[in-house]
């Protein structure tokens, strides 16, 4: 019978798996003692084992050329939902990488072990056990920088959606006080935002507060007046409020008209435009 | 489909058009002729349009309702574009058809403020300016 270098590690996994197990988790621990150890015990005992199993069922199927057949698929996935799910708990790319490379030390024991007699074959078998780990290895790093793109990309999406609330000021009159920049991604989502709100709430007045806008040059007032056109053609009025001393001269300097808008220095002066528009006025107690 | 038109219906002084199908270029064009021929006919003083069925535009719809607003003014009529859409004002805008000589409001009752607040104050009660 001859044992190629795959059926022996497929034998030697079935046949130690315990052992295996074992001293591979007693590495971790090693590890995990470097990095801290965010996972329970218990967790990396059942993903450890149920790795083992996948890996031995996907080198028994396709043996340990290439990763990219569909006989590894189950151990890519596993992997990768693992390096995923660890990037979001926090754990750092090594600590992630660590949980294959661990598995070197007990896998290279066994091979030594099982090959005391055939030392000639020993190089080779550690060799193919070696690279296979590697690429397994490489994997969880790749996933794990995924994962934390993914992460990124969320929290992006949620800033931009947290960064432009869409606020009822009183009936009829809504306000935007947009804070940051102003690209074209947060424009639509602002603009969405307002003429949703604009039709939910019947309003027919809207306050664009820029105080928190640290520029503006031509392309963000470009976009406010796309802004203010699009309600506009809902049948909102709207006014642009918080203009600061230094970007009322940028926008002379630049040469753009804001004409057909309603600008004022500061919100109060908007809400005061808006209610009266409105036909309502504020007044003190005292007066009436 | 030879026969299609959108209804104009008659409100006093004023004309209502609910568009609720799909436009047409053909429909738009015919429209158009329509709602002349009835402005001068029943001598309105107002034109309100309702599009809050209206789901897409294109720039012919846009330029369509811009030809319309600026005949019907020609003939002495005011005319109010009322209930479009957040999706649809965000193409014109992009299309670069802001409409400015056309009126808006946000529903047939504010559009229709609108128009008696401009007109001799008949039906108007209340009304506001922009």
């Amino acid at each position: 019978m001859t044992t190629t270098p795959t059926s022996r590690l497929v034998d030697l996994i079935s046949r130690y798996e315990e052992e295996l197990l074992h001293d591979w988790l007693q590495e971790q621990r090693i590890g995990a003692g470097r990095g801290g150890g965010l996972s329970s015990e218990e967790e990396i005992k059942r993903e450890s084992r149920e790795f083992l199993a996948l890996l031995r069922a996907a080198l028994s199927d396709g043996g340990a050329e290439t990763l990219e057949g569909a006989s590894w698929g189950s151990v890519r996935d596993y992997l990768s939902a693992l390096s995923r799910s660890r990037a979001r708990a926090g754990f750092s790319p090594s600590e992630t990488a660590m949980f294959v490379f661990s598995l070197k030390q007990p896998l290279f024991a066994r091979l030594s072990q099982e090959l005391a007699d055939d030392l000639a074959a020993l190089p080779d078998a550690i060799w193919d056990v070696n690279a296979l780990l590697d690429r397994l290895g490489l994997l969880t790093t790749e996933e794990h920088q995924r994962g934390r793109e993914a992460v990124i990309r969320q929290q992006q999406r949620d800033l931009i959606e947290l960064s432009t609330p869409v606020v009822k000021l009183w009936e009829g009159v809504l306000a935007v006080p947009l804070i940051g920049t102003l690209d074209s991604e947060r424009t639509q989502v602002v603009m969405e935002s307002l003429l949703e709100r604009i039709v939910e709430t019947n309003s027919t007045m809207a306050i664009i507060d820029i105080t928190g806008v640290s520029t503006v040059d031509t392309l963000v007032a470009q976009h406010l007046l796309k802004t203010v056109a699009a309600a506009r053609l809902m049948g909102a009025d709207c006014i642009i409020s918080g203009i600061r001393p230094q970007i009322a001269q940028t926008i002379v300097h630049l040469g753009l008209t804001l004409s057909e808008v309603t600008t004022k220095a500061t919100m109060a002066d908007a809400i005061a435009v808006a209610l009266e528009r409105a036909g309502l006025h504020i007044s003190s107690i005292g007066e009436s | 489909m030879e026969g299609e038109r959108i209804p104009i219906l008659k409100m006093g002084e004023v004309l209502l058009v609910t568009i609720q199908v799909d436009m047409h270029d053909r429909l738009a064009m015919r429209l158009q002729d329509d709602l002349t021929e009835r402005i001068v006919k029943d001598r309105a003083r107002g034109v309100l349009i309702d599009i809050s069925s209206l789901e897409v535009v294109d720039s012919f719809i846009g330029r369509m309702l811009a030809n319309t607003a600026a005949m019907a003014r020609v003939l002495d009529a005011e005319t109010v574009v009322v209930g479009m859409r957040p999706a649809v004002a965000i193409t014109l805008v992009e299309l670069g058809l802001s409409l400015p000589d056309i009126r808006t409001a946000l529903n047939v009752e504010q559009g229709m403020d609108l128009l008696t607040a401009d007109g001799n104050g008949r039906l108007g009660h209340g009304s506001r300016r922009l």
